[in-house]
């Protein structure tokens, strides 16, 4: 187990190193800089920048010293916030984008183990159709047109909740509904098959002979056994709510990360762009190392291994 | 029981008949566009800004007085471009890539692998940005970015299935009559793993689409106003999410073109793969 965890560990580091290192060379490559404006700089200007932010050095000692700043935790100064550095901005606007993500989790999770659940227990009825129809809709339905609808909807048109503002747990709910909605159609039409499949085990069968109360059959053999595809798949929905939050951030001008790494897009705010790019990946690569643990958890099989 | 499952199936057939006419027309408009259109891309009637929609103007005009309908004929053409261009060049490179792994084996597939995953575990959405800051954000750069962050799904499904075709008795056969392997490949496996490959490139059409209109829609995606090519329907969606107060209509229909585009290539590629795969059939 820990020699496993110890392997998953460096793997991780692995990653984030690749990453560190594609983003580096990506942005300078990338052509045009973030001095670039629509008035031409003096050429005293243009070098007196370059030298405070070190961009005149040799490219590898820029890369050694943006290295060993990751590694101290620090991004770096931003080209366009002059007063406050990356890690400060980060530091500010991650535990937003946090909660939102974690909200939205929740939702989808809240959402879609009763839809799955009843979609799969009856099968083929008018609740399964209506769930999944439901899903269908969700699962194509891009995050930021729900967002738009529901702004329009509800804020607009029954003037029930304030929008642009980003203070009380009102102000949380159509954000989340916004991010969590097509991971939980994706959960229920997920769950619902994998349902159905243990449904039709013979462990289910044993438990039903049994005698066991169809309640304990359920929740605790069926759902029980369904878990792991949604493990497999939790992964990849994390990167899911980690993106999808930027779109949902500038919908509902929430101040959070993603809405600083689309300003620093347009501005070509490179500090900011590859600290943000660690950062994300660090959050998934660590919830993928909580999703490996989870799994033998969920399945001793893989325990044994 | 057999009445209800008869109509099921009905209903299937019917959303799977609709999205392949809303496709087809979809694909019409993007060809067609430039004949189609009632009046011309960059037609600017200064009088009437932001009408409702009317017989003249079948979704109404938008803040420079376009018409709206044509504008969202031409975004049908980014749209098809960003997902059928993406969906092949991902196919491509991911195709071949998966063969080979999966074909070679042993050390060469372990290492393979790995970067696959590698590039799996990454937030693709991140990737794809960074990259078309490099490549530029016009529709030439944007297929390469996203064809570069798909690829990987197609390698993914393409090696699991070349490591089952392997076992299989005629490609046994076929290599103690002395076939090459190139030909083996390209004869025996390739159309043995076609049916799970489709799948996924009808599933990645509307993913990319969906990838292209939510970064036009927040104002990193296509930046390229004066291309003959039309305006995203993300970009157009953007437009009419500032009026959206007074003027729903603007934001209106390109929302609504994006999202049955999207739903009719999922319905399609769902349909698809019952069709193609028994075994999910139940």
């Amino acid at each position: 187990m820990i020699s496993l965890l110890l392997k998953r560990a460096v793997h991780a580091v692995i990653v984030l190193w690749i990453v560190a290192t594609l983003t580096f060379v990506l942005l300078r490559l990338a052509p045009g800089g973030p001095f670039d404006s629509e008035r031409k700089l003096p050429p005293e200007v243009i070098a007196n920048l370059e030298a405070k932010y070190h961009l005149d050095e040799p490219i590898l000692e820029q890369y050694l010293r943006y290295l060993a700043g990751i590694a101290r935790g620090d991004f770096g100064p931003s080209y366009k916030y002059l007063d406050r550095g990356v890690t400060e901005i980060i530091s500010d606007t991650l535990p937003t984008s946090a909660l939102l993500g974690a909200l939205a989790l929740v939702f989808a999770l809240l959402v879609s183990l009763p839809a799955g659940l009843l979609a799969a227990y009856y099968r083929n009825s008018a609740i399964d159709r209506f769930c999944m129809f439901i899903a269908a809709l969700g699962i194509s339905l891009p995050n930021f047109i729900l967002g738009a609808l529901l702004i329009w909807f509800v804020a607009l048109q029954l003037g029930l909740l304030q929008i642009g503002q980003w203070s009380d747990w009102r102000s949380t709910i159509l954000p989340t509904i916004t991010l969590g909605a097509a991971p939980a159609a994706y959960l229920a039409a997920l769950l619902r098959s994998s349902l159905i499949e243990a449904f039709n085990e013979d462990f289910v069968r044993t438990a039903r002979a049994k005698g066991l109360k169809e309640f304990v059959v359920v929740m605790k053999h069926a759902l029980f056994n369904s878990l792991i595809p949604i493990l497999t798949v939790m992964g990849p929905l994390g990167a899911a709510l980690l993106t999808g939050s930027f779109v949902v951030e500038y919908v509902f001008a929430i101040p959070g990360m993603g809405r600083f790494f689309i300003t620093a897009v347009t501005d070509r705010d490179y500090p900011m762009i590859m600290a943000v790019t660690l950062v994300y990946t660090t959050l998934l690569v660590g919830a993928n190392l909580l999703i490996d643990l989870l799994y033998s958890y969920v399945d001793p099989r893989i325990r044994a291994e | 029981m057999t009445a209800l499952r008869s109509r099921w199936k009905n209903a299937m057939t019917f959303s799977f008949t609709a999205s392949a006419l809303f496709v087809a027309l979809v694909v019409t408009a993007a060809v067609l566009a430039p004949w189609i259109a009632p009046y011309t891309l960059g037609g600017v009637a200064a009088s009437r800004l932001l009408e409702a929609p009317s017989w003249g103007h079948w979704m109404g005009t938008d803040g420079l007085g376009r018409d709206l309908l044509t504008r969202v004929l031409y975004g049908a053409r980014v749209s098809i471009t960003v997902g059928l261009g993406t969906a092949l060049i991902a196919l491509m490179i991911g195709t071949a890539y998966g063969l080979v792994a999966g074909f070679k084996g042993g050390n060469w597939d372990h290492l393979m692998m790995r970067i696959v995953d590698i590039f799996y575990g990454l937030p693709d959405m991140l990737i794809f940005i960074l990259l078309s800051l490099l490549l530029g954000r016009n529709i030439g750069g944007l297929l390469m970015a996203l064809g570069l962050v798909t690829w990987v799904r197609f390698a993914r499904i393409a090696r699991g299935q070349v490591l089952q075709a392997k076992e299989f008795l005629f490609v046994e056969s076929a290599a103690a009559l002395g076939a090459s392997r190139a030909r083996i490949l390209v004869r025996h496996i390739l159309p043995n793993i076609a049916g799970p490959i489709i799948v996924t490139l009808t599933f990645s059409i509307p993913a990319a689409i969906l990838a292209e209109s939510t970064l036009s829609f927040i104002g990193i995606g296509i930046n390229d106003p004066y291309s003959a090519w039309g305006t995203s329907w993300g970009t157009l969606a953007q437009d009419g999410y500032r009026a959206m107060r007074t003027y729903p209509h603007v934001i209106a229909f390109p929302a609504l073109a994006i999202f049955l585009t999207i739903l009719s290539f999922n319905t399609l590629g769902n349909r698809l793969r019952d069709l193609l795969d028994p075994k999910q059939r139940k």
